[in-house]
């Protein structure tokens, strides 16, 4: 294992942020400096580094209230990395089940002494409700379907490294967009940074509202993959869903599975995402979650990184 | 003495009133013609028990269309002259630079006791309804135990007494338990002093059920106060659903489950000849249903909430649960026509929809708080500063709508300063500016989304039933 030789000074001091809420408030420039930042991160990883200890003895708890494997121990790999530490808390565990408020579980948390908490809550506007209440920092991993900025951000990333750019690209975000924090985190990030984006879904689950934001909007995903650089296939959240938007899971993915049929019109340079946990043979067939146009398990490792850059940023030496 | 018959200018309200004045209001504290009885509650100081003299105040009386300035002479708890000349011994409130209302009314408050008195109680409520300037106040019965027994209204009528404020009637439930499935007694209920009938937040689903609601209703000229909702739009909702829900991923209420349900209970109005009185409008299309059946004669009123002419969805781009209340806070065109329909008379009144909600209610996340916010302290300057500053209401018809209106939609002998009234009063600064400061409400609830707005216009003093209740 090689020592750590990533130096990468001090903070930026155009770096203002104690949060990170979601990438609606973020500008082009911090956006750019995030993913400049994992950049680095990712390099020192692909050249075996696993110990960049430039958090030590920073304390961050993850603090879940719905379940989630990925991010979670993304965001703990990430802390352990930097050196810091990284405490899992799960309602499971917690008082929540005795009525508890969230605030008061969070500043309980806090109470302990930490430095940043990463929340996941399904319900939008959680993470500021605690940034307000809380003096420590508050990292969002995901509120209901408003935003999750890390995982917009690995998206980004994977896109960038790919495709050498962002402007001028078109993204098309297929699926649940709804009830997706992924396409919103996807949608402010790649806006700003110049994409052409393309909203596509049964009409239950894409909205024409999209538009008022210069977002197009289709309601057929053959009609649109020709002209598509870039797939981002989400999740069906059913979940989230009190009534089922589309008849059956089969006519869905009969209309928007990403199978080698449709792989044929796309692009042969297309780049499929997929934010995971992926449903094989609903948004997407397996002989296209497993090829070359594949970047989904590049995502993942591209997570780490993003999420290393994200703590530092949040945490680091000023 | 009894006050004039009005006459009615509502379609909604004409014949009611009419009918009214031939029918003893029935109210179990009607004020004796004299003497004045002392306080029955020892504790509560009576300011002045003898004759006011209200001096050179702008008296503003939409019932008589007047609007001039004068002394106002109350004596033995009455309106008792205009133009009086102080003969000493009244007490002499100079109103110079003020203007004299009739004794406001909010008809749409929770006072939330019996039950739920973490929030408030009836005493909390009735003094924050004085600091507002309200004299009267209609409470809904989404208690617990629920305003659907005799026992009940008069628990309330008695706290009411014991509390010594400002005037409650009560609002009680239109089905058994507010369960929507079978009348609650409704006859019995208005011999105890019920006013009007409503399941408000639970709303009634089984048309059949609003049917005869409205039929029986009808029978003892009593309004059926509809929250216009369809359930099965609005359940998982937390904030109208439009482009702010929508970036926000919060659950949406859509405006056609209020627009649905309005259109619905006008057919039924029109129907039964039933009197239907639709709450807190908030949509476009609720407005306009509301026009063209008043303009074909349905016997149906309105009232807007300070709320949807104050604020639009965007205010949740916080997560402020201080935002949260249902109907939601709608969209920019939704906040235009409630007050365009204000602006011509097709809402007939301002209610606040007062929802106090204790602090740790509120401190959950978005979706698990409940709806609701207070009103009755910021409902006045939010008239003023909203409606008649920029000149979307002047003076003589914003009072009527927080006075004479919900009086004739209630079938009150109220909301008046015709000789011979009981003497309330509301003594209005147009002018004050002030800052709103919940931790001055006297409301037992601070959940306002006002806090630190600046606003003009608001109550220096209340009289009720003669006698002086606040003084700022």
């Amino acid at each position: 294992m090689s020592t750590a030789t990533v130096d990468l000074g001090p903070v930026p001091s155009s770096w203002k942020r104690r949060h990170l809420l979601g990438l609606e408030e973020l500008s082009a420039e911090e956006i750019t400096l995030i993913l400049d930042k994992a950049e680095v991160f990712r390099q020192a990883m692909d050249s075996g580094e696993r110990r960049i200890p430039l958090l030590t003895g920073r304390t961050c708890v993850n603090l879940f209230f719905e379940d989630s494997t990925r991010t979670r121990n993304s965001f703990s790999l990430a802390a352990r990395r930097l050196g810091a530490e990284a405490l899992d808390f799960s309602t499971s565990t917690s008082s929540l089940s005795k009525g508890e408020t969230v605030i008061d579980t969070a500043k309980n948390i806090e109470a302990m002494g930490v430095d940043a908490v990463v929340v996941r809550h399904r319900t939008p506007g959680t993470p500021l409700l605690l940034a307000n209440n809380l003096r420590c920092s508050v990292i969002n991993a995901g509120d209901g379907p408003h935003e999750h900025p890390t995982q917009g951000l690995l998206d980004i990333l994977t896109i960038r490294r790919r495709k050498g750019r962002i402007k001028g690209l078109t993204v098309a975000l297929v699926g649940d967009i709804a009830h997706s924090r992924t396409a919103r985190s996807n949608i402010w990030g790649l806006k700003k940074l110049g994409a052409k984006i393309i909203v596509c879904g049964p009409s239950t689950l894409v909205s024409p509202r999209w538009a008022e934001l210069g977002i197009e909007y289709s309601y057929s995903l053959d009609d649109i993959l020709p002209r598509v650089d870039v797939l981002n296939l989400l999740r069906i959240q059913f979940e989230r869903q009190y009534t089922r938007p589309f008849p059956s899971v089969r006519e869905y993915a009969h209309l928007y599975a990403m199978d080698r049929a449709r792989l044929a019109k796309a692009k042969s340079d297309v780049l499929i995402l997929a934010p995971g946990p992926i449903n094989r043979g609903v948004e997407v067939a397996a002989e296209v979650a497993d090829g070359p146009q594949s970047a989904i398990l590049d995502q993942v490792t591209n997570g780490v990184a993003v999420r290393m850059a994200v703590l530092w940023l949040i945490l680091g030496q000023r | 003495m009894r006050v004039t018959p009005f006459a009615g200018d509502f379609p909604g309200v004409d014949a009611g009133a009419k009918r009214m004045s031939e029918r003893r209001f029935i109210s179990r504290n009607p004020i004796p013609e004299s003497p004045i009885p002392e306080s029955p509650n020892p504790r509560t100081p009576i300011i002045s028990m003898r004759s006011i003299i209200i001096k050179n105040g702008r008296v503003i009386d939409p019932s008589q269309e007047m609007d001039r300035v004068t002394n106002l002479l109350i004596a033995d708890g009455r309106i008792a002259a205009y133009d009086a000349v102080p003969g000493g011994g009244e007490t002499v409130i100079d109103a110079s630079g003020k203007i004299v209302a009739p004794g406001l009314i909010d008809m749409h408050v929770h006072l939330r006791e019996p039950g739920f008195e973490e929030d408030e109680t009836i005493e909390t409520g009735t003094a924050a309804a004085l600091a507002g300037g309200f004299a009267s106040i209609a409470c809904i019965p989404n208690t617990d135990p629920p305003i659907d027994t005799q026992g009940v209204v008069e628990f309330i009528h008695d706290r009411a007494e014991r509390a010594d404020n400002c005037n409650v009637l009560v609002t009680a439930c239109v089905s058994k338990n507010r369960e929507g499935k079978e009348l609650a007694e409704i006859g019995q209920l208005v011999e105890a002093g019920a006013v009007a009938f409503s399941d408000d937040g639970s709303p009634v689903h089984d048309a059949e059920l609003m049917r005869r609601a409205l039929e029986y209703c009808s029978m003892f000229d009593k309004p059926v106060l509809s929250h216009a909702e369809i359930r099965e739009l609005s359940q998982h909702g937390v904030m109208h659903e439009g482009l702010t829900s929508m970036l926000l991923g919060l659950s949406g209420i859509p405006a056609a489950a209020e627009d649905v349900m309005v259109s619905r209970d006008i057919a039924l109005a029109e129907a039964t000849g039933g009197r239907l009185h639709v709450m807190h409008v908030s949509t476009v299309n609720s407005v306009e249903a509301l026009r063209r059946a008043k303009a074909r004669g349905v016997r149906v009123t309105a009232e807007a909430a300070p709320h949807h002419f104050s604020l639009c969805d965007e205010s949740l781009r916080t997560f402020d649960a201080n935002f949260k209340m249902n109907p939601p806070l709608r969209g920019r065109e939704h906040v235009e026509a409630v007050i365009a329909g204000l602006s011509d008379g097709t809402i007939d009144a301002i209610a606040s929809d007062h929802a106090p909600h204790s602090k740790e209610k509120k401190m959950q996340d978005i979706d698990r708080v409940p709806f609701g916010v207070v009103g009755l302290e910021t409902s006045l300057g939010l008239v003023v500063t909203k409606l008649i500053e920029p000149g979307h209401l002047d003076w003589p018809a914003a009072i009527g709508k927080m006075s004479l209106a919900p009086a004739r939609i209630l079938g009150l002998d109220k909301g008046t300063l015709q000789i011979g009234a009981e003497a309330d009063v509301t003594i209005i600064d147009p002018n004050a500016r002030w800052t709103v400061d919940p931790a001055k409400f006297r409301s037992k609830s601070a959940n306002t989304p006002f806090a630190g707005w600046e606003l003009t216009g608001r109550a220096e003093v209340v009289i009720v039933g003669g006698r002086v209740k606040f003084q700022r």
